[in-house]
């Protein structure tokens, strides 16, 4: 037998992180060691048979040694990059505490800044970095799932040209190759998504100094070309626009659903919330004028809401801006009393009102609000222009476009494409793929071998934000570096050490080039600097200066559009732009308001349905400019009459086994300019398609209402009866009990959940099933009624069924005091704790499911079949499980603990520390990651608790009280903030 | 079918036995069958044999798949966490309380016409105890562990818990179970002896002899078998009560709208003694016609458990009349719309209104006498009255379920494949049980029997008896 050292020094230097092997003959992959293999280990050698490549084997293989040989179960040893914890220092690793680090991620190119929960170096968990601008301390629903897609096996695990498995050097010595007859970069067209980051932008530039005539191209789906196109119109000049919600009283939306969409979300939540919530009569609350074409995140926050489609929210902004004293045209003539009312609230409102305009409407609605805000003085104020953030502001949409245009004119010779997805996201008519195909070199560098990755020439896998060194700016401008967590999982390459590559060097790491950035950047202490802003995750006082604007002399006009059918595009809430689709976490997710699971419907308002006779999952063929689409249809109370909204990222078909041939995709029908509405014509087929839902009924009227499930009144009906609101106790429920109560003289456990702030938006639910091991079932399962979320939110449906109001009830386990899933169990599988926890025996349980059958508010989840994975057939998805919480296993009852291992880490913090836990000690899943602030937890018994005082509120009140539960979780009644002088206007708000 | 010759041909009566039977022909009609040799057994019982036991095999195959995958196999979910398993756990449960109540009660108010037919419902409880005590526990999630339900010293130091309705269930069952078996096997050993006596070849001999416990017919034997036999019947008859009774707490100590009501236990009793007879009344017209069994089981019988059936079935009509009137009297809204969506919902309103014509309406012909004469007729009406009782509980069990208390965790219930074949299934074991009952073990009480023979030829006819027999020729029924 001979061994072929040189193929093992190749396969030994591809590796990243592993340094595991267990013979020169497994490494070089002979033809003996695969034999021997076969016959030791039949079921995982069977694989290789039908040409797996060695790096599958060794995944397979892993599994056999209970997955002690993947690379990176353990703190990645070949790294010697120093990576700061943000609490404590690395020595201090104790088996079973785990570390946070601060890191941050990109979305649409900005940077939300993280703290990543590490145990034994296997990140499990995302917080929301407190110090960060963009989160405050929290995390929408797709940032906490991102944990799941590290180590998603679907993801790009080699170097591939055109599908063939290749080194890296190989790709180096390709590309050198293909760039030695590029004179002065004549030729080069590099391709990125919106880029913020510093380092990464001046590799850029070093690489236009380089070959001068490289060409930069941006396509960022999420990025603003509305909005930037519009303050062009406003300003004649670029503007990067942000929004101060702590100081609004009046906002006015049109079309933006600036809570559920947008990088900065998280951080308008989080303003936009602390403005809104009430405990006692004195507060006071901002108020929300809504326009929106589809109910969104927002809806449920809205005093005032109209659902209108978007040219006649042009329409209705182009009104407003008339009664304003602009000059603009008077085209909305069915809200004038609207406009009138409105008008007269923004106007008692100079400085502290705001009017946006969403990046789905036309640019010159967005200069329209430029000018609003400018009237009404919120300039500086409530609206603050800056510097810009992105590395090089461009309109994206153009810049495809020009793309494509120098690949079909045989420009381009060689392409590089950091990121992104082009060929699945770029408008249809620019028929990338086509185009693609002419381009002689073409690379491709992402996190999935995806649609673009299979037609290019080459591709590389790209590492995973946890993965690598990187930085990138917040959208105010903040910088922040982001590090690794782990070593680079499946392998693959950074964007930094891609492009460090193009520039000749191709062993550069990520760590030195981000490193050296910032060293030439400060001056003084260096290692004292990057010590500092690593373990913070911010870098203060780099957020972009204030700039000031003038406005262009002549207001854009709205044209007044003719009636038609429209379909109006939208990123879904959970996978986005379909960046995520192969993350099962969030295709299982119910959306906002439809509950709908993996799927997108096409929304059609009640009286289009009953116009064209459709009713739910009936199939509708949807042509724009000849291209058609098939869709199934979701009646929508609340969508626009006249639009139909599809969201855009479904139907790949290259995303990974997951999100495959998951609903219907949406692109193909984005053409043109306006990307975000078409004209479209409807046709009903025959066929139906099931969209599941978790909610199969959302009607608040009728019996609904009388269960007073949901209490709901006005900030007038309460300031009116500030001690006792009639809406809060509709019924009065004296209590008295038979028996004694059990006085709990420790710690009581307590939630409250602010209703007059929930969204809907799902990052509780998402952060839940990280932080709880929560397995995903499927479509089917959940369509017969077995998902696994914890917590859910509830959504019912108010008012006029066109314009409904949604009230939002997130609802988990109650933990009532008199738990009527306590008594039933026969096996004490469900007790209470003396702190009122109601606790699950995991191990005790049996199985009867009564509990669940006597729990009235159903928040008790069963293990119908196996769900969670096993350790016999566990992938590496089963990595991203917190070892902290045990993986329940078939015919086993579960439900939410209100995090008790967190209850217990602070509690043994606390003891050690000699001491009792103070408020804030344990923070939930759920509450440090809604946006909202609306899920408060603590200590009951501890009068100056956060808890305790929400308890306290006049608003607060238990669900189904009557039943004599004593649920520890309660509800703090909605309020809304309507304008009296609307009173009796269809608005869409209960009055 | 099995013919005993040298018999005059049979006319159909209305007396608890024929007037010309006596000891050895008792004893030939019951034992003959028995006694066939295995190459002898007629057809009929070889093509029900293998029927049943073909569904046992379906029964084997949905269990061997549960255990494999889990409940999820069925159509169970949240909110609907109990379906198939649990409404047929109550029905069979149910369909087992005619048995005791023919066989004790009966026979502590010294209703002769029992005799004959107390051994087959006695049997007919054993197999339906049988199936029903299978179900909630391959319902459990972790059937493996089912004994956790016990109290039994442990290391785990744990304890089940009492309160639990679940658990009572257990001791019920069990109790019924144990205390149901030894009352039919003390019942059958004076027969046993009987067969060993009778036995032509050393097999048999050695078999029922075993069986018989050394049975030696003295005086002595009798005086304490009569004994026994009292004190087992006074240890059953509150169990006709109280196991149906614990049954209806599981719903009844639930605080679901639907389920929580004081009248669970009382009107469930009544519903497992009218299911129980239509059982009975299902078996035994069948029985007595493919063994020749007319003058032992005679229209009496089945005009009287037709009797007790319609009265049983008013008693359960009266429980849903006093259910819905107390939805709406309650005032309460969760009540009300549980009434409501019973009765009227859109989803499986059709339950309950087929409910209502198979309990209420299918069961008024009984008022006729002639109805009740009618074998066919009580046969078809009694097989209604069973689908009748398994909806009710479908009624209970899943339409409660779907919509409870918070409109937003309603959901819906639809049965799968396996559902079905395990419930189909559960016929299988119920039926090879009594296939191999009537084959091998004496389906009619001839020890018993014997007694009744030589009262009635004794002491003749009372006064009542001469005048049904006038009453019933003037109209024109057996007499």
């Amino acid at each position: 037998m001979s061994i072929d050292i040189s193929k093992i020094r190749t396969t030994l230097a591809s590796q990243q992180g592993k340094a595991y092997w267990r013979s020169l003959d497994e490494l070089a992959d002979t033809q003996e060691f695969r034999h021997f293999m076969a016959e030791e280990f039949p079921n995982q050698a069977a694989p290789l048979e039908s040409s797996l490549n060695r790096r599958d084997f060794m995944k397979l293989l892993g599994a056999s040694l209970a997955l002690a040989g993947l690379t990176s179960c353990v703190r990645p040893v070949k790294i010697s990059e120093k990576i700061v914890p943000y609490v404590k220092a690395p020595e201090q690793i104790i088996p079973g505490k785990p570390l946070f680090f601060a890191t941050a991620l990109t979305q649409g190119g900005y940077g939300v800044g993280l703290l990543a929960e590490s145990h034994q170096g296997r990140p499990t968990k995302v917080e929301g970095n407190p110090d960060h601008p963009a989160s405050l301390g929290a995390t929408d629903a797709t940032t906490q799932a991102t944990v799941l897609s590290l180590y998603d096996p679907d993801r790009s695990q080699e170097t591939l040209k055109q599908g063939q498995s290749q080194n890296w050097s190989d790709f180096v010595a390709n590309l050198q190759g293909a760039f030695a007859n590029l004179a002065n970069g004549e030729g080069l067209y590099i391709l990125t998504e919106n880029v913020t980051s510093p380092t990464l932008a001046q590799q850029l530039n070093e690489l236009a100094t380089e070959f001068p005539a490289t060409k930069w191209h941006q396509y960022d789906t999420m990025h603003a070309d509305n909005a930037y196109r519009g303050a062009e119109l406003a300003f004649g000049e670029t503007a990067h626009t942000l929004y101060d919600f702590s100081k609004a009283d009046v906002i006015v939306s049109l079309g933006a659903d600036f809570l559920g969409e947008g990088p900065n979300k998280v951080r308008y939540s989080k303003d936009f919330a602390r403005r809104r919530k009430v405990l006692s009569a004195e507060d006071e609350m901002n108020r929300l004028y809504l326009l929106e074409t589809s109910p969104s995140i927002t809806s449920p926050v809205a005093d005032h809401k109209l659902s209108l489609n978007s040219a006649k929210i042009a329409a209705f902004a182009s009104s407003l801006a008339k009664e304003l004293g602009l000059g603009a045209a008077a085209l909305d003539t069915e809200h004038e009393a609207f406009i009138a009312a409105l008008v007269e609230d923004l106007k008692a409102h100079q400085g502290s009102s705001l009017i946006i305009a969403g990046e789905g409407q036309a640019p010159e609605v967005h200069a329209l609000a430029h000018a609003m805000n400018a009237e009404l003085g919120n300039v500086g104020s409530t609206v603050i222009y800056t510097e810009a953030v992105d590395a090089n502001p461009m309109h994206h949409g153009d810049s495809i476009r020009g793309l494509v245009e120098a690949i079909n004119a045989g420009s381009v010779q060689v392409l590089l494409m950091v990121g992104g997805n082009p060929v699945y996201n770029a408008p249809a008519d620019l028929k990338f793929a086509e185009a693609l195909a002419n381009v002689p070199f073409s690379a491709h560098l992402s996190l999935y071998y995806d649609e673009t990755s299979v037609l290019t020439t080459w591709h590389i896998p790209q590492t995973h934000y946890l993965e690598t060194w990187s930085d990138a700016r917040a959208f105010d401008g903040t910088v922040s570096i982001s590090q690794p967590l782990i070593a680079p999982f499946y392998g693959g390459k950074s964007a930094h050490e891609f492009l460090a590559a193009v520039l000749g060097d191709a062993e550069a790491s990520s760590y030195d080039i981000v490193r050296q950035y910032w060293k030439n950047q400060v001056s003084g202490n260096f290692d004292g600097f990057w010590q500092q802003v690593v373990y913070k995750g911010v870098l203060d006082g780099t957020a972009a200066p204030a700039k000031t604007l003038g406005l262009t002399e002549a207001l854009p006009a709205i044209e007044a559009s003719e009636a038609g059918m429209v379909l109006n595009f939208k990123f879904d809430p959970n996978i986005q732009d379909g960046q995520h689709a192969n993350n099962g976490w969030l295709q299982e997710i119910p959306k906002p308001i439809t509950k709908i699971v993996w799927d997108n419907g096409a929304y059609v308002s009640l009286k289009d349905a009953e116009s064209l006779k459709l009713s739910n999952g009936d199939l509708i063929q949807l042509t724009a400019d000849e291209t058609t689409i098939t869709a199934p249809v979701w009646v929508l109370p609340g969508q626009a009459e006249g639009a139909i909204t599809l969201s855009l990222g479904f139907g790949r078909e290259s995303a990974g086994k997951v999100g495959n041939g998951v609903g219907v995709n949406a692109y193909l029908l984005r053409q043109g300019t306006n990307l975000w509405n078409t004209p479209i014509e409807v046709k009903k087929v025959s066929g139906h398609h099931k969209l599941v839902t978790t909610q199969y009924h959302h009607d608040y009227e009728g019996t609904t209402e009388r269960r007073h499930i949901v209490r709901h009144g006005t900030l007038e009906e309460f300031k009116a009866h500030p001690e006792h609101p009639e809406f809060v106790h509709p019924v009065e429920h004296p209590e008295s009990d038979l028996y004694d109560v059990f006085e709990y003289d420790s710690y009581a456990w307590g939630m409250v959940i602010d209703m007059s702030v929930c969204t809907g938006c799902n990052a509780c639910v998402t952060a839940c099933q990280s932080e709880n091991n929560i397995p995903i079932v499927g479509k089917h399962q959940v369509e017969v009624g077995r998902e696994m979320h914890w917590i859910r939110v509830d959504t019912y449906y108010g008012g006029n069924p066109d314009n409904p109001e949604f009230y939002m009830q997130p609802i988990n386990c109650m933990h009532c005091e008199q738990a009527p899933c306590e008594p039933v169990c026969p096996v004490g599988a469900t007790v209470h704790d003396t702190e009122g926890l109601n606790v699950m025996v995991y191990n005790r349980c049996v199985g009867t499911r009564y509990c669940s059958n006597n729990c009235p508010y159903k928040v008790r989840r069963y293990n119908f079949l196996q769900f969670a994975e096993l350790t016999t057939n566990a992938t590496e998805l089963s990595l991203a499980q917190n070892p902290d919480v045990t993986v329940r296993s078939r015919g086993v009852m579960e439900k939410c603990s209100y995090c008790v291992q967190r209850i217990q880490q602070a509690y043994i913090s606390s003891e050690n520390e000699g001491r009792s836990m103070v408020d804030g000690d344990v923070v939930t899943a759920c509450q440090s990651a809604c946006p909202m602030e609306a899920i408060v937890f603590g200590d009951i018994n501890n009068p100056d608790s956060a808890v305790a005082k929400n308890k306290a509120s006049k608003l607060n009140y238990a669900l189904l009280e009557e039943l004599n539960t004593r649920p520890r979780t309660t509800y703090l009644a909605k309020l809304t903030n309507p304008n009296s002088a609307l009173a009796g206007e269809e608005s869409g708000v209960h009055s | 079918m099995a013919s005993i010759s040298g018999k005059p041909p049979f006319k159909e009566t209305n007396r608890v036995i024929v007037k010309s039977e006596t000891f050895a022909s008792i004893d030939d009609s019951v034992n003959k069958p028995i006694e066939t040799a295995p190459f002898k057994t007629p057809l009929w019982w070889w093509i029900g044999f293998f029927m049943a036991a073909s569904l046992l095999g379906v029964y084997l195959v949905t269990i061997t798949m549960l255990i494999t995958k889990g409940i999820g196999i069925f159509g169970n979910n949240q909110p609907v966490a109990w379906g198939f398993p649990i409404i047929n756990f109550v029905w069979w449960i149910g369909i087992g309380h005619a048995g005791t109540l023919i066989s004790a009660a009966l026979l502590l108010f010294r209703q002769p016409w029992r005799t004959s037919i107390n051994r087959a419902a006695e049997a007919m409880t054993i197999f339906a105890v049988v199936c029903a005590g299978l179900y909630p526990i391959l319902h459990l999630g972790r059937p493996w562990v089912f004994y956790w339900l016990a109290p039994y010293p442990n290391t785990f130091g744990l304890f089940p818990q009492f309160r639990s309705p679940l658990d009572w269930d257990l001791f019920a069952i069990s109790t019924y179970a144990s205390v149901s078996i030894l009352f039919w096997y003390i019942g059958l050993v004076p027969d046993f002896a009987t067969l060993r006596d009778r036995a032509r070849n050393t097999f048999m001999q050695w078999f029922y002899s075993l069986l018989s416990l050394g049975w030696n017919g003295s005086a002595k034997a009798w005086q304490r078998y009569m004994r026994a036999y009292l004190i087992l019947a006074a240890l059953s008859f509150p169990l006709v009560l109280s196991v149906h009774s614990t049954i209806a707490m599981d719903f009844a100590v639930g605080q679901l709208p639907g389920w929580n009501n004081t009248i669970m236990p009382p009107y469930f009793v009544a519903g497992a003694v009218f299911a129980g007879f239509a059982m009975v009344n299902i078996l035994a017209i069948p029985l007595r016609k493919a063994f020749g069994l007319e003058r032992l089981i005679t229209y009496r019988h089945i005009d009287n458990s037709s009797k007790l059936m319609l009265a049983t079935g008013m008693i359960v009509v009266y429980g849903y009349a006093v259910e819905l009137f107390m939805a709406w009297y309650s005032g309460v809204e969760f009540e009300r719309y549980m009434a409501f969506n019973r009765v009227l919902g859109t989803d499986h309103g059709w339950a309950f209104a087929l409910l209502i014509f198979c309990n209420l309406i299918a069961i008024q012909p009984l008022w006729s006498k002639r109805v009740r004469q009618n074998m066919t007729m009580v046969f078809i009406i009694s097989i209604i009255v069973s689908i009748g009782m398994w909806l009710e509980r479908y009624v209970i069990v899943v339409v409660t379920l779907t919509k409870d208390f918070l409109p937003g965790s309603w959901g819906d219930y639809v049965a799968t494949f396996w559902d079905y074949s395990m419930y189909l299934g559960s016929f299988g074991l119920f039926f090879t049980l009594w296939f191999l009952f009537i084959r091998l073990l004496p389906s009619i009480a001839t020890s018993e029997m014997k007694e009744l023979q030589h009262h009635d030829s004794h002491h003749g006819s009372d006064y009542y008896e001469e005048q049904r027999a006038e009453e019933f020729s003037k109209k024109g029924l057996p007499v």
